[in-house]
Order: C-alpha cells, then structure tokens, then sequence
C-alpha cells in the first residue's frame, strides 16, 4: 500500500519538476521571440513564479518533511515579494530610457501623462514636487521634468519596503 | 483602524511608541514567524528569542510605518489566494503559448488604470498581484492620483484595453475585500449596487487616461 502511495508522489514530484523547468524554458523563449524591452520583462518574470512553486513543491513531495515546508514556502512568498519590484525597476527604466518600439504598442497611455506633465511644467499637479530625481534619463521629450517626474514616482514605490517586510 | 497619518517614523509624542509597537505587531510576528521557518523550529522559545530579535531589527533600522486597514478577512484571502493560483497557472501557459506562437509580432499597450484607494499598501499589493500574473506588468506608479501604469501583453483591440481596466478594478475590489478598509468596502459595495459614486477628490487635473484617449504623436 505504501509502496503505491510512494510511486504516485514520485510520479507527482517529476511532472512538478518537469512542467517547473518548461516555465524556464517559456522564459528563454520569450526572451529571444518577444520584441523589445517591455514583453520581454513579461516572460522574464512572470513564468518563474510557477516554475519556483512546482520545483519547490516537488522538493516537498520528494523530502516528505512537514518542517520543510515552512522554508519552501518563505522562499517562493520572497520571491512573489521581490520580482514585481525588479520587473518594475527595469520597466521604467525601460520605458524612460526609450528602450521600447511604439508600434507594437496599441495605445500608451503613459506617454500622454509625461508629455503632460511636461507642458504643465514642473510643480503642477504634484508630479515633480518630491524633488529632482536625476536618474540620468535625458531622452525624455524634455529631460529635466521628466526626471523630475520620475523622482516622484521613485518616492512612490517606497513603500514597497515596509509592506515587504 | 489605525491611521498615524504622515507622522514620521522616529514617533516621539507622548503616545508615539506605543502606537508604533501596535503599528508595527503584524511586522514583528511575521518576523518572528520568519525566524522559526529559517530555523525549522517552531517551539516557543524559538519565536520568543525571533520576536525580541525582531524588535531590536525594527527599532535599529527605521521604516515609514506600513498603514494597515485594521481588518481583514481570512475567508476571502483563501478564495483570493487559490484564484491568484489559478490565473498564474493559466496565465503562466498563455505566455508560453504566445511566445512560441506569435513571438515578435505580438502586439501590447500600456495602459493606465486609476484606482479608487489612494492607500499606499492597497496601491501596492494591487501593483504586486498585476505584475505576478502573467500578462501585465506595472510600468509606472503614479503615486498621488493612485494610478498604475500597466504594461500589458496581447492587446489587439481597444475593447481589449477596456476589458483590462474592467479586470483591474475588479481585483481591486477583491483585494478590498480581504484587506481594505470600511470606507473602502462601503464605496466597492456601492460601486456593486449600481450607485454613481464620485470619484476620489485629489490635487489637481487627473491624468485619467483612457475613455478621452487622445494619440498624441510628439
């Protein structure tokens, strides 16, 4: 009885392993098919989230060690924790540093509010108050105020930090 | 609820520490939590020691307090929890599928959502969970008119774009479910009623994309 129990949770432990590494392999793939910057982050972080938990829960599956758990679990909640952050960080700096093609864009919405805000001038609509953030991205259609903008909204993701724990 | 407003960390008033201690239990457990899983062991001399080690983390490297709603619902995080479970799995193939598929011709938008909440703990957990699911990911946050900007994949019609907004504002609205605060839920509730609610009153013109969307080439 035992002896068929343990052969499904083996069974069970190489499908989660298997399906986890082809999540790895969805993120090469999309790395060299997808076209520029922006829906490559896309398939740079979003498919390892499963890919973590299936490895992980296969490790549990295959150690059998309720204390284990705990730890396995803590690692992928790091993890759902830190990569909207780092997606986040190259994202902008991404788009701000015009590393993107607009014509596989839709629409963008994005880059009304900076042009916007950069006819408005610095100082309206509290989008450049927190203080200049020079984060060196001078391409904007009128550098400093988008880098003024962009300091704002580094201040904006701070909080990222504290919820993080 | 507990609101400090924009009282700075380092609380010196006469009830600042006490307040800061109630702020901040949450932290502390989940610290002491995370210490008991690093060690394996989670006898209580083990979470007591994790726990002291936690205050004396908390009080030697200051952060802004995290602004917790003073609620929340376990039930609704679990169905929360096992939907976020499914669109990842789902949506984890999706990629999959379209980067063999359709690879360098497919096509997104980015695409700003305002939110109703201007909590900056709400804004961030939406921000995290829009990002973990495949399919969108947050560009730029627009901090004081709580608006994210969204990067999505595979959008090929502006009903798509709507239909994201829709889909945005609706985990919003779970999200307030499980952790938001009374006000919050009284306004999602009236939303689901079908009462014209005005929107949030904030500094100055809102650069509410979308509905007015004008292509302006530069």
């Amino acid at each position: 009885m035992t002896g068929s129990l343990d052969a499904v949770l083996q069974a069970v432990a190489g499908v989660c392993l298997v399906v986890g590494c082809l999540m790895s392999l969805a993120a090469g793939i999309g790395m060299l098919r997808f076209p520029d910057l922006l829906s490559r982050m896309h398939a740079a972080t979003k498919p390892q989230v499963l890919g973590l938990f299936l490895l992980l829960s296969a490790v549990a599956i295959e150690l059998r060690s309720w204390a284990l758990v705990p730890v396995l679990l803590l690692a992928w909640l790091l993890q759902l924790l830190t990569a909207p952050v780092s997606a986040h960080m190259v994202g902008r700096a991404g788009y701000r540093t015009k590393h993107l093609k607009r014509q596989t864009l839709l629409v963008d919405e994005l880059d009304q509010v900076v042009a916007r805000a950069v006819q408005d001038g610095p100082g309206r609509d509290g989008l450049a108050q927190e203080g200049p953030g020079q984060d060196g991205m001078g391409q904007g259609p009128a550098g400093q105020d988008v880098a003024g903008r962009t300091g704002g909204c580094s201040a904006g993701t701070g909080p990222a930090g504290p919820a993080a724990g | 609820m507990i609101r400090p407003g924009s009282r700075p960390a380092t609380g010196t008033g006469e009830q600042g520490p006490r307040l800061t201690f109630r702020i901040e239990l949450p932290l502390l457990v989940w610290m002491a939590l995370v210490w008991g899983a690093l060690w394996q062991d989670f006898s209580a001399g083990n979470l007591v020691f994790g726990f002291l080690l936690a205050l004396v983390v908390v009080n030697v490297f200051r952060l802004p307090p995290v602004e917790l709603s003073g609620r929340f619902n376990v039930w609704r995080a679990v169905v929360f929890a096992v939907g976020f479970l499914g669109k990842v799995v789902l949506a984890s193939f999706q990629v999959f599928a379209l980067a063999v598929v359709r690879g360098p011709r497919v096509r997104s938008a980015v695409v700003g959502v305002r939110l109703r909440t201007g909590d900056d703990l709400m804004v961030t957990a939406v921000g995290h969970v829009l990002t973990l699911i495949p399919g969108s990911f947050v560009v730029e946050v627009d901090r004081g008119n709580s608006t994210l900007y969204l990067h999505v994949l595979d959008v090929n019609t502006h009903a798509q774009v709507e239909r994201v907004r829709r889909h945005v504002l609706d985990l919003e609205a779970r999200l307030v479910r499980v952790m938001g605060t009374r006000e919050e839920m009284a306004r999602v509730d009236a939303e689901r009623a079908g009462l014209a609610f005005p929107p949030p009153q904030d500094n100055g013109s809102t650069p509410r994309g979308g509905d007015t969307a004008r292509k302006e080439a530069p």
